[in-house]
């Protein structure tokens, strides 16, 4: 049996705004990946103990509440810290242009603000899994 | 150090690896799981199942925080279903289990069914071993949300806790074959709404029906409201009581050596297959076969019973 690709939708921070969250979710199990929901309010330590456990390959941060320079980084460090640096870290939500370089330079592979089609986003996870398989 | 060394010191990573190992069929599968077997049988394994929405995930969140309070280690393989359709899924039940997501003491692992039929997933027996052998003292298995038939977690679990909800049809649901007869313990959940009462007595009636089981043996029915989190602790409680008495009795000795029965059976049929496909060279040679029934030049029972003569004659059976 092939790996099958595993994916970790979170939402961070204090913003109860799910809705992005929710359908990322249903739109990459759509697309043939096991997704793991967390809910709204998580800490990047929370997200990041969830990664190692379900043992993924990419962590999807949905974020609308302004602190996504804090928080996306602060999950990137956690996981290198944990020695689980290899998993990707994405982001979506409301995410001011001025502020796409900074989290690339911490380590956030991929933004998706909104407006970006859903196949961006797929086309991003198959091109860092490098196959077309899910 | 080597994987199972890290697995038994309760390495969070190397247990996480492992289950993906086995999860994902690799070809490491069948020596991690016979490398960590002499470590394993010490856990108390506890299923979980029920109807889709009866709260089972909220009562597991229930269970791990009455664990942690007496300090033990507890992990849970939380199993929802896999798209028919895409193969994908979305594996939710750790959404009502995220306060305890940071406790070192709290390991959960989502699985999907993977084209599973059977409430579980193929993994599912080997993420048990897992867990068992990195040193958790409770294992919890919440199937996906399950109709009459999807039975298969009682060949992995030591006691099966059926958690039900009121307003899903009358006594005759409860007498039915199935889902009912494997239960241990019978929780109606949302006991806040109505007909709590009325499930409770209707489970009691189909239960005192013809039962020839010993008094101690009949499963207990427990009310309780895991949101609101009122009759958890009885139903805590009542959980290890018929834990402890399974193990004093030599039952769950007798529901391990079925569940150790069937895992032989299984690998012996599974190997046997592959065996078998090697040698008829299936892959090649089965649309040809498929189309000599179809069009009723071979039957089917007689032509399988030619191709083991063949295999006979070369000594391959």
């Amino acid at each position: 049996m092939d790996k099958k690709i595993r994916i970790v939708i979170a939402k961070p921070g204090l913003d109860g705004h799910d809705r992005g969250a929710k359908y990322i979710a249903r739109a990459l199990k759509d697309a043939g990946y096991e997704v793991i929901y967390t809910g709204i309010r998580q800490t990047p330590e929370s997200i990041v103990a969830t990664a190692i456990q379900e043992d993924v390959d990419f962590v999807g941060l949905s974020l609308l509440s302004g602190a996504h320079n804090e928080l996306f980084p602060r999950v990137v460090n956690l996981l290198k810290e944990q020695e689980a640096g290899e998993i990707v870290v994405f982001g979506g939500g409301v995410i001011p242009e001025e502020d796409l370089g900074f989290l690339e330079k911490k380590g956030v592979q991929a933004i998706f603000r909104p407006g970006a089609p859903i196949s961006d986003v797929i086309s991003f996870i198959k091109s860092k899994t490098g196959s077309t398989a899910a | 150090m080597d994987l199972v060394e890290k697995i038994r010191s309760g390495n969070t990573r190397a247990i996480a690896k492992a289950i993906s190992l086995i999860e994902n069929e690799t070809k490491e599968k069948e020596e991690l799981i016979d490398n960590i077997h002499p470590f394993t049988g010490n856990a108390f394994i506890i299923g979980v199942t029920g109807p889709p929405g009866a709260g089972k995930s909220t009562i597991v969140d229930r269970i791990i925080q009455f664990e942690r309070n007496r300090n033990k280690k507890i992990a849970v393989i939380a199993v929802d279903p896999s798209s028919p359709f895409s193969g994908g899924a979305i594996l939710g039940d750790r959404l009502r289990m995220q306060t305890h997501a940071t406790d070192r003491g709290v390991f959960i692992r989502s699985m999907a069914s993977r084209g599973h039929l059977g409430g579980i997933s193929t993994g599912t027996s080997g993420a048990i071993k897992v867990f068992d052998a990195a040193g958790f003292d409770t294992i919890i298995i919440e199937t996906i949300g399950v109709g009459q038939t999807e039975v298969e977690v009682i060949e992995m679990a030591d006691l099966i806790l059926l958690t039900l909800v009121p307003g899903m049809g009358d006594e005759i649901q409860a007498m039915k074959a199935g889902i009912m007869e494997i239960a241990d313990l019978f929780l109606v959940n949302k006991s806040d709404i109505d007909g709590a009462d009325r499930l409770k007595s209707e489970i009691e009636y189909m239960l005192m029906l013809g039962s020839e089981q010993a008094e101690t043996l009949i499963p207990p029915i427990k009310l309780a409201s895991a949101k609101n989190n009122t009759g958890t602790e009885e139903l805590y409680t009542s959980i290890f009581e018929r834990l402890n008495l399974f193990k004093n009795s030599g039952l769950m000795a007798n529901r391990r050596k079925i569940r150790i029965q069937k895992e032989i059976e299984h690998i012996f049929a599974s190997k046997l297959k592959e065996i078998l496909y090697t040698r008829l060279n299936m892959k090649e040679n089965i649309s040809f076969w498929i189309e000599r029934v179809y069009n009723r030049e071979i039957r089917p029972y007689n032509f399988v019973k030619e191709k083991m003569m063949e295999l006979k004659k070369e000594n391959v059976l």
